[in-house]
């Protein structure tokens, strides 16, 4: 069992988060997107934890759950706030900012 | 099975003295919780106001007592280091958001109320709004938030952890996210620059804690001092180091706003209410930088040769970037978003240096600029149309004629921010270059000085268009605020005038202080 392996696929889902977040255009997928990065970084926590034989990262990914459903809560409310607004949830659509 | 289990973790030794800046702020934030559920509305506000002064008073009380070379140690098992930089970081960050508690706080200027949303979850614009708006109801939730995000801030200065580091950072930013959403003006926008700081904000402490998780990864530790020693000692996978830091040092300057990833700062800077903005602008700038320091200067001191030339890019094209694209802005709130990024520039280029002399630099700069950007944001709520604060520059002529003393006290802080001598800017510009010049970066010292000349054209644009051009007729009108905003006001310009006309003082204050405990 390389360890190895599973940072790489723990790579993998962190880049496929991040490509959700810049490129989908629905703020409630971007957010997911951003779940997904959170829990890449849990599973890195985890195989650290495995090859160091310390309990650091399993703590870790403890925090990050605990951060993240935290995390949840706020960007619903705001996703909600936009939506009940304009009916809308795309990010495309606000873009009253601009330079 | 479970007594093994025990022995490995450690029973955390915990000081409470020394944390005590922290907890009460928590503390404070808490109650503020409980007065939400348990007072009747009309008695919210005083109460809120009640205990976030009282709660700052003590916990800058808990640092001055404290911050002497006695206090300087490691607590909570080494995951907080409450060392010289970190006392100055966090006894500036209480000053710097008690400037902006009294903008919260402030309900004269506007004739409306307070500077937010009567209720947030009614519609912008519909009935409801209409009606609970003239009912006088206040959003007070805003206070538990500030106060949140404060001990968040004080927590992520001190941060010996990456762990510690991120969940300070999320506990001082889901605040802020649902602060930038809330002004009571130009519901639309404010709900927007929300949406955009949440989604990049959420973006960029993911990246920063994949980070942390590589690091760990590498060297079986999230604590700065044996993550370094793990540096020094390990030779396997430098591609996984590399990785690690990259992510850990883009998170960071996400956080900080420097270009390329400064994008959501000027939107969220004009959407958000403009008391909500001096905080960011201010404290929250403080607090990016403080933690940026810590993590670079302890955890990855060791790589100084790697990370170094990456930072005079960052540094060089964030100075550029944000004075030109400063200098084409015709509204106030988004210069001085722009102003900021620059700024954020010249910090980088004295935090570049990676000296000793370059912390207390860093550290006089964030004083200087956190004060004199409130003191701006707070001039501006004073200035005012029917429809809510006027930012539109070119409205702005002749504002000199109509209020020579709030055009005076605002072409103070322009000056400070250009670098003007005898202003607390001069001695805050002087001092990173000094160190980025000690440090070997002469280069970026010249990219920085032309920059600065840039940056100057805009700052003075301001003050002639408030006192070399005749008033438009219905131009906007400066408004007499309550003593909150007063206080606040004079506060920053004394601070921008003394730190100009005394440095030594300060300067030989913090450059004792400025080595990170580890």
């Amino acid at each position: 069992m390389n360890p190895n392996a599973y940072l790489v696929l723990s790579g993998i889902i962190f880049s496929i988060g991040a490509l959700g977040v810049l490129l989908r255009r629905n703020a409630i997928v971007a957010f997911m997107s951003v779940e997904l990065m959170l829990n890449a970084a849990n599973l890195a926590f985890v195989t650290g934890a495995r090859v160091w034989g310390n309990l650091d990262g399993q703590t870790a990914a403890f925090f990050v759950m605990v951060v993240a459903a935290a995390e949840v809560v706020i960007g619903l409310a705001i996703i909600l706030t936009i939506f009940r607004t304009r009916n809308s949830a795309s990010v495309d659509e606000a873009s009253l900012l601009r330079w | 099975m479970i007594q093994t289990v025990l022995n490995t973790i450690p029973t955390p030794s915990f000081e409470y003295a020394l944390l005590s800046p922290i907890l009460i702020m928590f503390l404070a934030a808490c109650l503020g919780v409980l007065v939400e559920a348990f007072f009747s509305i009309e008695k919210r506000r005083f109460a809120h106001l009640i205990i976030v002064f009282t709660s700052l008073l003590f916990a800058f009380s808990a640092v001055a007592l404290q911050s002497g070379p006695k206090g300087r140690a490691l607590a909570a098992s080494g995951t907080v280091a409450l060392d010289g930089p970190g006392w100055i970081l966090q006894g500036t960050i209480l000053l710097v958001a008690t400037l902006s508690a009294l903008l919260f706080a402030e309900s004269k200027v506007d004739p409306l109320g307070d500077a937010f949303a009567s209720r947030a979850s009614t519609l912008p614009g519909g009935e409801e709004e209409k009606t609970v708006t003239k009912l006088g109801w206040t959003q007070t939730e805003i206070w538990p938030l500030f106060t949140f995000s404060i001990s968040g801030m004080l927590l992520f200065v001190t941060a010996n952890d990456l762990l510690v580091l991120f969940v300070a950072l999320e506990v001082m930013s889901l605040p802020l996210y649902l602060l930038a959403g809330l002004a009571r003006r130009r519901r639309l926008l404010s709900q927007e620059a929300a949406l955009k700081y949440f989604i990049l904000g959420a973006l960029a402490s993911g990246i920063l804690l994949f980070g942390s998780a590589l690091t760990y990864a590498y060297t079986g530790s999230l604590e700065f001092g044996q993550i370094s020693n793990g540096i020094s000692s390990a030779n396997n996978s430098p591609g996984l180091l590399t990785a690690a830091i990259a992510l850990v040092a883009v998170g960071m300057l996400f956080k900080v706003g420097a270009v390329p990833f400064h994008q959501w700062v000027p939107d969220v800077y004009m959407g958000s209410p403009t008391p909500v903005t001096s905080f960011m602008a201010g404290a929250v700038k403080v607090a990016a930088f403080g933690g940026l320091l810590r993590v670079f200067y302890v955890a990855f001191g060791a790589l100084v040769w790697d990370w170094r030339p990456l930072i005079w890019v960052v540094a060089g094209l964030t100075m550029v970037v944000g004075s030109v694209i400063a200098l084409a802005q015709s509204d106030f709130k988004r210069m001085l978003a722009y102003s900021s990024i620059s700024n954020g520039g010249f910090i980088l280029v004295g935090f570049s240096a990676t000296n000793r002399p370059a912390i207390a630099a860093v550290l006089i700069y964030l004083i200087a600029y956190a004060f004199a950007t409130v003191g701006a944001f707070a001039l501006l709520t004073l200035i005012r149309e029917q429809a809510g604060e006027s930012s539109t520059l070119i409205r702005w002529k002749g504002l000199g004629k109509k209020s020579p003393l709030v055009a005076s006290l605002m072409s103070l802080f322009m000056l400070s921010f250009a670098g003007i001598p005898l202003t607390s800017g001069f001695t805050a510009k002087f001092g990173v270059f000094t160190a980025a010049i000690s440090g070997g970066a002469t280069a970026l010292v010249l990219v920085g000085v032309l920059a600065s000349v840039i940056a100057a054209v805009f700052y003075v644009r301001v003050i002639i268009l408030m006192f070399f051009s005749e008033p438009i007729p219905d131009g906007p009108f400066v408004v007499v605020p309550s003593v909150f905003t007063t206080i606040a006001i004079t506060a920053s310009a004394l601070v921008t005038i003394i730190l100009g006309l005394f440095p030594q003082v300060i300067i030989d204050l913090i450059s004792s202080a400025s080595v990170f405990l580890r």
